[in-house]
C-alpha cells in the first residue's frame, strides 16, 4: 500500500516533470535539499503547483542532504543552460567555486529557504527566506492583543537547545512581550521539537503551576510540540483553547485539526511556499532587468480558529506534511 | 524477597530515594496523587508512565547484555513497529495491529540473532546495521511524515487506565513478571548467564548457547516493539524520525545502573527496571525544577556519574581499605 502510494506519487512527479519545454516560458533547475521532514516535503509539492500556475518548467534536483549532490546538480543545469537556478542549501559554506560557474555562464542563483556564507553575497541573486525571529515576535504579539490587560503565565515549549530556528523564535516572542509587564514567561523547557517530549515537558509544568490553574498561556516553537502538549492538557482535565491559550509556529495540518476541535488557538505560518517569490523575481529580472533586493522575506501569516481553520487544513493534508 | 532484590541492589534503592528526595525538594507536590477521569494523576505516576518505554526496552536489553552482546537497534525498532501499528490502526482491530507489530519486532530480534549466534558478527555491529536501516524503514513505512490515528483501542493501550493504574505502567509490571516468570521460574536464566560467563565452556558443558543468544535477541525485538505501539499509542501517532532516538543508550545506561555487567553473566531484570525508573525520575525532576534547558544533560551526567561511583567496586575497595586502617589505628 505504502510503495504503491510512493510510486503514484513518483509518478506524478514524473508527469509534472515532463511539461513540454515549448509550452513554458522560462526553464527552471532547482537542487532540493531532501524530504528529512514534512515541511520540506511540502515545499516541494509547493514548488511544483507554482510552477504550473506560471507555466514554467520546472527541474527539480533532490540531493539527499549531500552537498556535493546539490553541487553536482547546480552543474548539470548550467550544462542544460537553464533560465535560472533555484538552491536550498543544505550548508552556508563551501558554494564559491560553483556559484562562480554560474555567474560566468550568466544563470541567476536564488536561495530558498536558507541562507549561506556572507562571503558569496555577489554570487546570487536573491535569498528568499523567512525571518524567525519575527515568527516569534507574531506569536507574541497575537498573545499581548488577546490577553489584553490582565496578568498572564506564560509556559513555553522550546525547540531543540542550540538550534538557531528556536534561539530566535525565543527572540522574537520575548522581545514582543518585553512591552507588556503583565505577561511573563514563568516556565520554560526544550520540547526538542518532537510531540512526545512536547508532552512530557507540558505535563511537568501542569503539575508544578498547581495542576495548571496558574497557567493562562502556552507558547511553542512548533506546532508538533503543540499537539503534545494539548494532549497532556485535555488528560490533566483543562481544556486547551479556553482555560489555557495556546500559540505555536509552522501551521501543520494537524494544529488546525486541534483548531476545529476547538483546542488550539492561533498558529504562525512557516511557508511552504517559498518558490512563488522567487519565480516572480526572477521572471522580473528576466523581462525587465529588475535587480531584486538581496533578501525577500515571506510573509509570516497569524492563523486563528476564526481564519477558517477546516479550509487551511484540507489545502494543506494533500502537501506531504 | 532477597531472590528478587538481591543485596547488591542496596546502591540501585539508596540512589532512587535520594533523588526522589531530591525531587521533593524542588517540587512540593511531587508525591501528590488524585484520580483524574478515573486515571491516577501526579508527578510520580508520570515518573512510571514515562519510564515504561526504557523499562521495557531493559528488560529484553538485560538479557542481550547477560549474553555479552548488546543491542543497539530497539530504538529503531521501536520506531519501524510503531509506524506499523499507526498505519493499521484505523483499518484493522487491535489484536492484528498487535500481532503485526510485535511480529516485526520477533523479525528484527530473529535477525539480530542470526547475525550475532549463527554468522558469529560482533553484536555491536551487527545490531548498528539495523540500528541505521531501522530508522530508514520505519521512514518508509509512514513516507516521512507524522502518521496519526484515532482508534479508540489502541489509544486506550497509552492513555487508558486499568483500575486507575495508567495501561503502559500495567504492560510494564506484567512484562516483568512474564519475563522474570520465564527466566528464574526454570533453569533458562541460569543457561543465559552461562553464555555470557563463558560460551566455550557453556558449549562444551551442553549448553545449546547458539539458540540462547538468538533467544535474546527475539526478546529483546519483542519487548522494544511493545514499547514502540506505547510510544505511538501515547501521543496517537508514529513519528519515524523521533521515536525511540537515542532510547538504546538509556536502556543500556538503565541496565548498568542495575549492576549487569556490560561483560556478561549475573543479572537483574528487577535492578535493570529500578535503573529505567532511576533515569526517569531523574528526568521529571529535571523538567519539575524550572532550571534552564540548557542544564538537563550537564545534571543527568552528573547523577549518572554518582550512580556508577556508588556501585563502582574499587570505591567501595577503597572505602573498605580507609576502614580498615581507620581501625588499626590505636
Amino acid at each position: 500500500m505504502t510503495f504503491k502510494a510512493l510510486f503514484a506519487a513518483s509518478a506524478t512527479a514524473a508527469l509534472l516533470l515532463a511539461v513540454p519545454a515549448n509550452a513554458a516560458e522560462l526553464t527552471v533547475g532547482f537542487s532540493q535539499i531532501g524530504s528529512e521532514s514534512g515541511w520540506r516535503a511540502a515545499e516541494t509539492s509547493v514548488s511544483k503547483q507554482e510552477a504550473t500556475k506560471r507555466k514554467v518548467n520546472l527541474k527539480i534536483a533532490d540531493a539527499q542532504q549531500k552537498q556535493e549532490n546539490q553541487i553536482k546538480a547546480i552543474r548539470s543545469f548550467i550544462a542544460q543552460n537553464v533560465d535560472a537556478i533555484f538552491l536550498a542549501p543544505v550548508v552556508s559554506t563551501g558554494w564559491d567555486s560553483v556559484l562562480k560557474e554560474a555567474k560566468e555562464a550568466k544563470i541567476p542563483v536564488v536561495l530558498l529557504d536558507r541562507d549561506i556564507d556572507p562571503s558569496g553575497k555577489d554570487l546570487y541573486l536573491t535569498a528568499v527566506t523567512s525571518d524567525s525571529v519575527h515568527e516569534g515576535a507574531v506569536a507574541g504579539d497575537w498573545l499581548a492583543k488577546t490577553v489584553g490587560d490582565k496578568a498572564c503565565n506564560i509556559v513555553e515549549l522550546q525547540g531543540t537547545v542550540g538550534a538557531s530556528v528556536a534561539a530566535n523564535r525565543k527572540k522574537g516572542f520575548d522581545t514582543a512581550i518585553a512591552k507588556h509587564a503583565n505577561l511573563k514567561v514563568v516556565r520554560s523547557q526544550t520540547g526538542d521539537f518532537t510531540r512526545a517530549k512536547g508532552k512530557e515537558v507540558m505535563e511537568s509544568f501542569i503539575k508544578a503551576e498547581g495542576g495548571g490553574k496558574n497557567i493562562c498561556a502556552v507558547y511553542a516553537h512548533n506546532d508538533d510540540m503543540m499537539v503534545g502538549a494539548i494532549q497532556a492538557m485535555k488528560e490533566a482535565g483543562l481544556k486547551p483553547g479556553k482555560d489555557i491559550l495556546t500559540v505555536s509556529i509552522d501551521a501543520v495540518p494537524d494544529i488546525f485539526k486541534a483548531m476545529v476541535a476547538g483546542e488550539a488557538d492561533a498558529t504562525v505560518e512557516l511557508t511552504p511556499n517559498m518558490a512563488g517569490p522567487a519565480f516572480d523575481a526572477v521572471a522580473a529580472f528576466k523581462e525587465k532587468g529588475t535587480v531584486p533586493p538581496k533578501w525577500i522575506q515571506t510573509e509570516s501569516r497569524l492563523l486563528t480558529a476564526a481564519d477558517d481553520p477546516q479550509k487551511e487544513y484540507d489545502s494543506k493534508k494533500g502537501l506531504g506534511y | 524477597m532477597t531472590a528478587l532484590v538481591p543485596r547488591r541492589g542496596l546502591a540501585q534503592i539508596l540512589a532512587l530515594v535520594v533523588i526522589l528526595a531530591v525531587d521533593r525538594m524542588v517540587s512540593p507536590q511531587f508525591f501528590d496523587l488524585r484520580l483524574q477521569d478515573g486515571r491516577l494523576f501526579g508527578s510520580i505516576i508520570d515518573v512510571l508512565n514515562r519510564g515504561t518505554p526504557v523499562a521495557l526496552l531493559s528488560l529484553g536489553m538485560v538479557l542481550v547484555i547477560a549474553t555479552r552482546g548488546i543491542d543497539l537497534s530497539v530504538g529503531a525498532v521501536m520506531a519501524i513497529c510503531g509506524a506499523i501499528a499507526a498505519s493499521l490502526a484505523d483499518s484493522h482491530g487491535l489484536p492484528v495491529v498487535l500481532a503485526a507489530a510485535l511480529g516485526a519486532g520477533l523479525v528484527c530480534g530473529l535477525w539480530n540473532g542470526f547475525l550475532v549466534a549463527v554468522l558469529g558478527m560482533q553484536p555491536i555491529v551487527a545490531t548498528l546495521i539495523l540500528m541505521v536501516a531501522g530508522r530508514g524503514i520505519a521512514q518508509l513505512i509512514t513516507e516521512g511524515r507524522i502518521v496519526t490515528f484515532s482508534s479508540p483501542d489502541l489509544v486506550w493501550l497509552g492513555n487508558g487506565a486499568i483500575l486507575g493504574v495508567p495501561v503502559p505502567i500495567a504492560i510494564a509490571l506484567g512484562m516483568l513478571i512474564l519475563t522474570g516468570a520465564m527466566v528464574r521460574g526454570s533453569a533458562l536464566g541460569l543457561l543465559i548467564e552461562a553464555t555470557g560467563g563463558n560460551a566455550r565452556a557453556s558449549e562444551l558443558a551442553g549448553v545449546g548457547t547458539r539458540a540462547m543468544i538468538l533467544a535474546v535477541y527475539v526478546w529483546c525485538g519483542v519487548c522494544a516493539a511493545l514499547a514502540g505501539v506505547i510510544a505511538a499509542a501515547d501521543i496517537m501517532g508514529a513519528d519515524a524520525n523521533n521515536a525511540g532516538l537515542w532510547l538504546e543508550l538509556d536502556a543500556i545506561l538503565a541496565v548498568v545502573i542495575g549492576g549487569t555487567s556490560l561483560f556478561g553473566g549475573r543479572f537483574s531484570l528487577v535492578l535493570a527496571v529500578l535503573g529505567a525508573l532511576i533515569i526517569q525520575t531523574m528526568n521529571t525532576g529535571i523538567l519539575l525544577s524550572g532550571y534552564p534547558p540548557e542544564f538537563n544533560l550537564l545534571v543527568k551526567a552528573m547523577v549518572v556519574l554518582a550512580v556508577l561511583l556508588l556501585q563502582s567496586p574499587k570505591l567501595s575497595g577503597f572505602a573498605g581499605i580507609m576502614a580498615r586502617l581507620r581501625r588499626t589505628k590505636p
